[in-house]
């Protein structure tokens, strides 16, 4: 395989921790890894100076590797359309055969993978964040700051961030969600104590149903209308389990489920359950929680 | 305002996946078809806009899922008609991209991402072939003259950006709430134009080798029942999963 370009996010001129991976995912493909950073907010002109630099790339790319978050998603078909090519999207495994790049990603709300040959030259790919677990060697990259001349027609006025201390779930190691057997929006405190005690990996989330009855933002929401993650440990706390909800999560490496209805479908795709009363088997969670990190 | 809502026909999220003979594709016997959500909240924002015209590339049965956009309440409807939808989503974009290409819109709306290849990226590729700036995942809108701001949420906060009109957008939850069609809009709707278009969509270069079943979780169990089991739970999560 050629060079490969690994395109990086940063955020108040910090790389994000998504980065890292993307770089590990980068040099599954090559050896020779090229990373850089976009020098501005506008997708416009990030575009434009990405697209540049891979045409530039002496001897050219084999592949752009970007990270499957929002500023990922948006940016990297702009990429891709100057390139003339499509974006294998939001993988979950890379591997080379021969010279050809194989991604596999989930299709049908991860009740299937597609397995394809990225045929194209460069072959663009995003790579689904919290997957491609970061080595070593990833954390030590000094990326490139590609300058942008002009930011383009789509500015961004400001970033709100979300409320202060609060991991966003799409970048959570550790996720606890609670759905409708929370029974009062008040309730969630009962989680987020739980968080708390894993201390700064941990993020509280939610189903779509206690969403649309406006207990959460949308922010916080798992599953296919909301987001997609891949946590080392995804606690699933008063949640039945619909197939909408197991879409945006079905890859977390460790699943527990706490629900009172032994035969919630979340129990079929738990590593973990217990059966009963989540008012008391969360805060007794927390207790032991904090014992350990004590 | 001249609006063009592009959407897609994609299996039910509650479809019970099968994968067909070939090994590469969703055997679609039995399976019910509908309107992708997320184009939902495209076709609802175009109505409260303007004047609306539904596109769609897919086989002719899409036409059933056009005609449900024009009983929301869009004007017309044009089905670019292909036997199969390719892989490769640039080959979708260029189709669609040629056809808007003919008429000057004020906005171009998208979902944000369809359910059924998850590609998230068929607006912004039509952006980029039509030159028109693009945002992407826009959960709230203003539009004023021919400026717009729209909100979009990125990780850990929300992003506000300016753009100026025409532009592409692609449309998230949020954004509005879709109407159901009521019985007058679907009686309207089958007086309402829908031309059918046969287009040739090139394979492009992405190869479909195997769709395949999801990596098997490992038999979970129920490790308890009430708080109990705590203790326990905490044990296998340390010395099994080695999570804690």
């Amino acid at each position: 395989m050629n060079k490969v370009l690994a395109v990086l996010e940063q955020r108040d001129g910090t790389l994000r921790k998504v980065s890292f991976e993307v770089v590990t995912a980068a040099r599954r493909l090559s050896s020779a890894v090229d990373a850089v950073v976009c020098g501005s907010t506008g997708p416009e002109g990030c575009a434009t100076a990405i697209a540049e630099r891979a045409k530039s790339g002496g001897g050219g790319y084999g592949a752009l590797v970007f990270a499957a978050t929002a500023t990922g998603k948006d940016l990297a078909p702009r990429v891709a359309a100057k390139l003339g090519v499509g974006v294998a999207a939001d993988v979950t495994d890379l591997a080379v055969e021969g010279d050809t790049i194989v991604a596999t990603r989930p299709v049908y709300a991860g009740k299937a993978m597609q397995k394809i040959r990225v045929l194209g030259t460069p072959a663009v790919v995003s790579v689904r964040p919290n997957v491609f677990t970061a080595d070593a060697q990833a954390s030590q990259v000094k990326p490139e700051t590609l300058s942008v001349p002009s930011p383009g027609r789509v500015v961004v006025r400001e970033i709100k961030p979300a409320p202060a201390g609060m991991l966003d779930v799409a970048e959570a190691q550790i996720i606890i969600s609670g759905g409708r057997g929370l029974k009062d929006p008040a309730n969630f405190k009962v989680l987020e104590e739980l968080a708390k005690a894993f201390g700064e990996r941990a993020a509280v989330g939610a189903s779509r149903a206690v969403v649309d009855a406006g207990w959460r933002t949308h922010a916080d929401q798992v599953g296919q209308t909301g987001k997609t993650v891949s946590p080392s440990l995804y606690i699933a706390v008063g949640i039945s389990g619909a197939i909408q909800h197991l879409a945006g999560m079905r890859t977390s490496k460790v699943i527990v489920a706490i629900n009172k209805d032994k035969d919630a479908p979340i129990f079929k795709v738990a590593d973990y359950g217990i059966v009963g009363d989540l008012f008391e088997i969360v805060p007794k969670l927390t207790e032991e929680i904090r014992k350990l990190h004590g | 305002m001249r609006i063009a809502v592009c959407i897609k026909r994609v299996p039910d999220s509650e479809t019970r996946v099968k994968i067909a003979a070939d090994g590469k594709s969703l055997d679609e016997a039995g399976v019910k078809f509908v309107m992708n959500p997320y184009d939902e909240f495209a076709v609802e924002e175009g109505l409260r806009r303007g004047e609306v015209t539904i596109l769609s590339l897919g086989p002719a049965a899409a036409q059933e899922t056009i005609r449900t956009a024009l009983a929301m309440g869009a004007d017309r409807g044009v089905l670019l008609q292909a036997e199969k939808i390719p892989a490769d989503p640039f080959e979708a974009a260029k189709v669609i991209a040629a056809e808007l290409k003919s008429t000057s819109w004020d906005l171009i709306l998208f979902g944000r991402m369809a359910i059924d290849d998850y590609n998230h990226q068929v607006g912004p590729l039509v952006a980029e072939l039509l030159g028109l700036p693009c945002v992407t995942a826009v959960s709230h809108l203003e539009i004023e003259g021919s400026k717009g701001v729209a909100e979009r949420e990125i990780e850990g906060g929300i992003e506000v950006v300016e753009f100026p009109l025409p532009a592409v957008l692609t449309a998230d939850k949020g954004l509005n709430e879709p109407r159901y069609p009521a019985l007058k809009g679907i009686m309207a709707a089958k007086k309402k134009p829908l031309e059918v278009k046969p287009v040739q969509v090139g394979g492009g270069s992405f190869d479909v080798v195997a769709l395949t079943p999801p990596p098997e979780r490992k038999e979970g169990r129920i490790v308890g029942e009430g708080v109990g089991a705590v203790p326990e739970l905490i044990r296998v999560l340390r010395e099994e999963a080695k999570v804690l």
